[in-house]
């Protein structure tokens, strides 16, 4: 059992959680993720670690609304208990020192991208952070962005900000356009996002590393359901990754695996809704 | 691995003092040996074939009080009983039989419980056909053995039922502490000893449940959840303590846990890492490994979707790779799952399938298929990249391998392609590596074992113990039994030594 400390919602669609959870706090590094089961009949589901506190013991994810176990977690109030926090698992993201990195981020992404972002300035490299949100109104923990960022892009399709147009075509133009050259492109978020991302990079080779986000059940490397094609050859995603490069992930099985049990989740969700709002 | 094929002195001398009671004597000779010889076997009772295959509950339902003195009294109560020798953990089966006969069902289940902590479960699931009942007695005299599996379960579950387990004064405490890895039948074996040595003991595990294998693995169709709860809560009565949902090496690595104080460690974190025959289609929707396939059903619960959230695919046309009792468990939870067509494919023939007996025949008055000397090459999916059929190649037996077991060779032009929309692969375990990996002064062997010295158990680091299937890949629950009480009597050594130092 782990107590949540804070749940709070961000933005429309995507909260945040803090949880109690001490050991994993202490060890955690950018790029793990913890395996969360909301209650005692919930489905075990990884989410990125977004922050910690190692001296009061809790760590935070972000999350987007969209199935069943998310449904259960926004609704948990600080006291709560869940019956699963496990971690942290994955390899810890490969940080080491570079003139220039850009971190790109969408939805839960956003918030999966800052210990990175902080990791790297830490060390002295320079961090450009790409943020993808539909509106303005859905960019989250800006000011924390802001202390750990050189320069921030925004691709919105609000009008809000002059980088307009989706990820790829930005990234393009920010590559094209900048002359000092950009050593690694890190993206985590949608797996439309991370697949656009390494597209974009792809013709000027530079190294891209996706954080992946495979359906998991164990999340330790027992059941092989977050299988991935990785050049060529089939990696576990909770042990091996979640962190790949991009340029050699089979991006259409990825794709077709993700969507597993799309009947599935709809039919939980909606069994879910109708037993909690009768 | 040592083969021990004779009972130690002092089991010997065990064995003798019990035969030599009076009690015994006047009950040998209460039926004569021909008539003994004469009752048959008794029964198991199980659910009807066409009811059971379409829910989750338990298809034995275990023998009456009366057919279990009756059993019991086949047993001819031999001078040199040869079952014991069968028995990995040499339990006293003639005495525990006897007590049976005798009608005093408590003092036969302690009596097991003298030398195997997890009766109850290895009444159901040790492959008694090959160890103990092979070598009875009464198997030579009339090609029936005694169903010591049979009686096992029944004076464990008599003991259970009747809430007579009985729970002994705590030792004085030792102040030693002990770290158990792993919550399987090995790692609660070393618990349980060494708690009654006054030890304090703590059990880290990375699931939810504790258990290992005989939770998320083995169905509640063989092996009812509630046996196994009962366990653990009599170890934590005992006041072993569990940590669950720590992974050890993540959450923290056995250094970390000996800068907190821990003394000794065991090693009982399983065979878990699914392996796959890496053929073209293997990563399609519908193919699973047995593992997730199984997790999905037992551990999640997913046989209860949507009032649990966990989903599984249901498919109508059904095949399993393999033949072992992973395999055997997979294709029957499909079928109960609702699979028109359930299909064992297994590239050996049946004489070599490595299942329990009981597990086979179960499983084809289930309705289930098989398809032996097959073997697939490559799945086939749809446009959604889903499994719509797998591609096999028909095997014929040549010489022997290294296990003995005669080696599949392919009958080239013999593919045949066969339509499945679920596809669970069961060809075995390899140890799990994340301790090894984040140990490094612990030597492994060439499948990822850990090794150990076979009569201590004790690994290369000091103070380190491991057991069951970490050290010998995919085993059995009585053999990681057997390791554990091993590794719990040397821990308790080791520890005692420390004060000596
Ligand atoms: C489906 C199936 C059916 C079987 N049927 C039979 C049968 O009928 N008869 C029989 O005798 N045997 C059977 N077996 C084999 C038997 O279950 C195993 O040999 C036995 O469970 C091994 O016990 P163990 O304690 O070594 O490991 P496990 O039971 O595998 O337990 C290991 C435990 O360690 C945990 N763990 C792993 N890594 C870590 C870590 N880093 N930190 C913390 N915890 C960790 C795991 O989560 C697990 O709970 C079957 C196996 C399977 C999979
Ligand atoms: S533990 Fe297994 S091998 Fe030993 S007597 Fe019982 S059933 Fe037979």
């Amino acid at each position: 059992m782990a107590e949540i400390i804070k749940r709070e919602r961000l933005v429309p669609n995507i909260h945040c959680v803090e949880i109690e959870a001490p050991e994993i706090a202490r060890k955690c590094q950018p790029g793990q993720f913890i395996i969360v089961m909301p209650d005692e009949k919930g489905e075990r589901i990884p989410l990125t670690v977004a922050d910690w506190d190692r001296e009061s013991g809790t760590v935070t994810c972000v999350f987007l609304v969209v199935g069943t176990s998310t449904h259960k977690l926004s609704f948990l109030q600080a006291g709560d208990e869940i019956p699963v926090v496990v971690g942290p698992l994955g390899r810890p993201t490969k940080i080491e020192k570079l003139n220039t990195v850009m971190v790109i981020g969408g939805c839960y992404g956003i918030g999966a991208i800052y210990p990175l972002a902080r990791a790297y300035k830490n060390l002295g490299s320079k961090v450009l952070t790409l943020i993808d949100v539909k509106a303005d109104y859905l960019f989250y923990w800006k000011e924390k962005f802001e202390e750990v960022s050189d320069e921030i892009f925004v691709s919105s399709r609000d009008y809000v900000y002059d980088c307009q147009g989706y990820v790829p075509q930005i990234l393009k133009k920010i590559l094209r356009e900048r002359k000092q050259k950009i050593n690694r492109v890190y993206a985590s978020g949608c797996t439309y996002l991370l697949y656009t991302c390494a597209q974009a990079t792809q013709p000027a080779r530079i190294e891209t590393i996706v954080a992946l986000n495979p359906i998991m059940v164990d999340g330790t490397g027992m059941c092989g359901a977050c299988r991935v094609t990785v050049g060529g050859k089939t990696k576990f995603a909770c042990v091996d990754g979640p962190d790949f490069d991009g340029h050699q992930v089979d991006w259409e099985e990825l794709f077709a695996r993700r969507k597993s049990y799309f009947d599935d989740e709809i039919q939980s969700l909606c069994y879910w809704e109708r037993k909690t709002f009768p | 691995m040592v083969e021990k094929n004779q009972l130690s002195p002092d089991v010997k001398e065990k064995l003798k003092q019990e035969y030599l009671k009076g009690w015994r004597l006047a009950l040998r000779k209460s039926i004569p040996v021909k008539e003994r010889m004469k009752i048959p076997r008794q029964k198991m009772p199980e659910r009807e074939p066409e009811e059971r295959n379409r829910d989750f509950c338990e298809v034995n339902l275990g023998l009456a009080e009366e057919a279990a003195r009756k059993e019991a009294a086949r047993c001819l109560d031999c001078a040199n009983p040869q079952c014991v020798l069968g028995c990995p953990v040499r339990i006293d089966i003639p005495t525990f039989i006897k007590l049976i006969e005798k009608g005093d069902f408590i003092q036969s289940a302690r009596k097991i419980k003298e030398t195997n902590s997890l009766p109850a479960i290895c009444g159901r699931v040790c492959p008694q056909e090959s160890q103990c009942e092979a070598l009875c007695n009464l198997k030579k005299a009339t090609g029936v053995p005694v169903a010591i599996g049979n009686l096992e379960r029944f004076v464990s579950d008599y003991e259970r039922l009747h809430g007579e387990v009985y729970i002994p004064p705590p030792a004085p405490a030792t102040g030693h502490k002990v770290a158990v890895l792993g919550a399987g039948p090995a790692g609660l074996t070393v618990a349980g000893e060494l708690v009654k040595k006054g030890h304090q003991v703590t059990v880290f595990e990375a699931l939810h449940v504790a258990g290992g294998v005989l939770v998320y693995g083995i169905p509640e169709f063989r092996l009812p959840k509630g046996i196994l709860e009962a366990e653990v809560d009599y170890l934590k009565k005992l006041g072993v303590e569990f940590r669950m949902n720590f992974v050890v090496g993540l959450t923290a690595t056995l250094d970390d846990l000996r800068q907190e104080g821990y003394e000794a460690f065991f090693i009982g974190t399983g065979a878990g890492l699914p392996n796959f025959m890496r053929i073209p289609g293997e990563n399609l929707i519908g193919v699973y490994s047995a593992n997730e396939y199984l997790t999905r059903v037992n551990l999640m619960r997913a046989y209860a979707f949507p009032e649990y959230d966990t989903p599984v695919f249901r498919g109508k046309r059904a095949a399993v790779i393999g033949g072992g009792n992973v395999a055997m468990d997979a294709v029957r939870t499909a079928k109960r799952l609702g699979a028109e067509e359930a299909t064992i494919v297994y590239r050996r023939s049946r004489k070599e399938m490595p299942a329990r007996e009981e597990e086979i025949k179960h499983a084809e008055e289930e309705g289930i298929k098989f398809h032996f000397l097959t073997a697939p090459i490559r799945y086939l999916g749809d446009d959604c990249y889903r499994v719509r059929a797998m591609e096999c190649i028909q095997m014929e037996l040549g010489e022997p391998d290294s296990s003995g077991r005669r080696r599949p060779v392919p009958i080239p032009g013999s593919e045949f392609t066969m339509e499945v929309d679920l596809v669970v692969v069961a060809i075995g375990q390899s140890p799990n590596p994340l301790i090894p990996q984040t140990t490094p002064e612990l030597k492994v062997g060439k499948w990822g074992n850990v090794e150990v010295d076979w009569e201590t158990m004790a690994t290369s680091v000091e103070g380190v113990y491991a057991g069951g299937d970490i050290i010998r890949g995919g085993a059995t629950v009585i053999l990681a039994m057997g390791d554990g009480r091993i590794a719990a009597r040397e821990i308790d050594n080791y520890l005692n030594s420390l004060e000596n130092r």
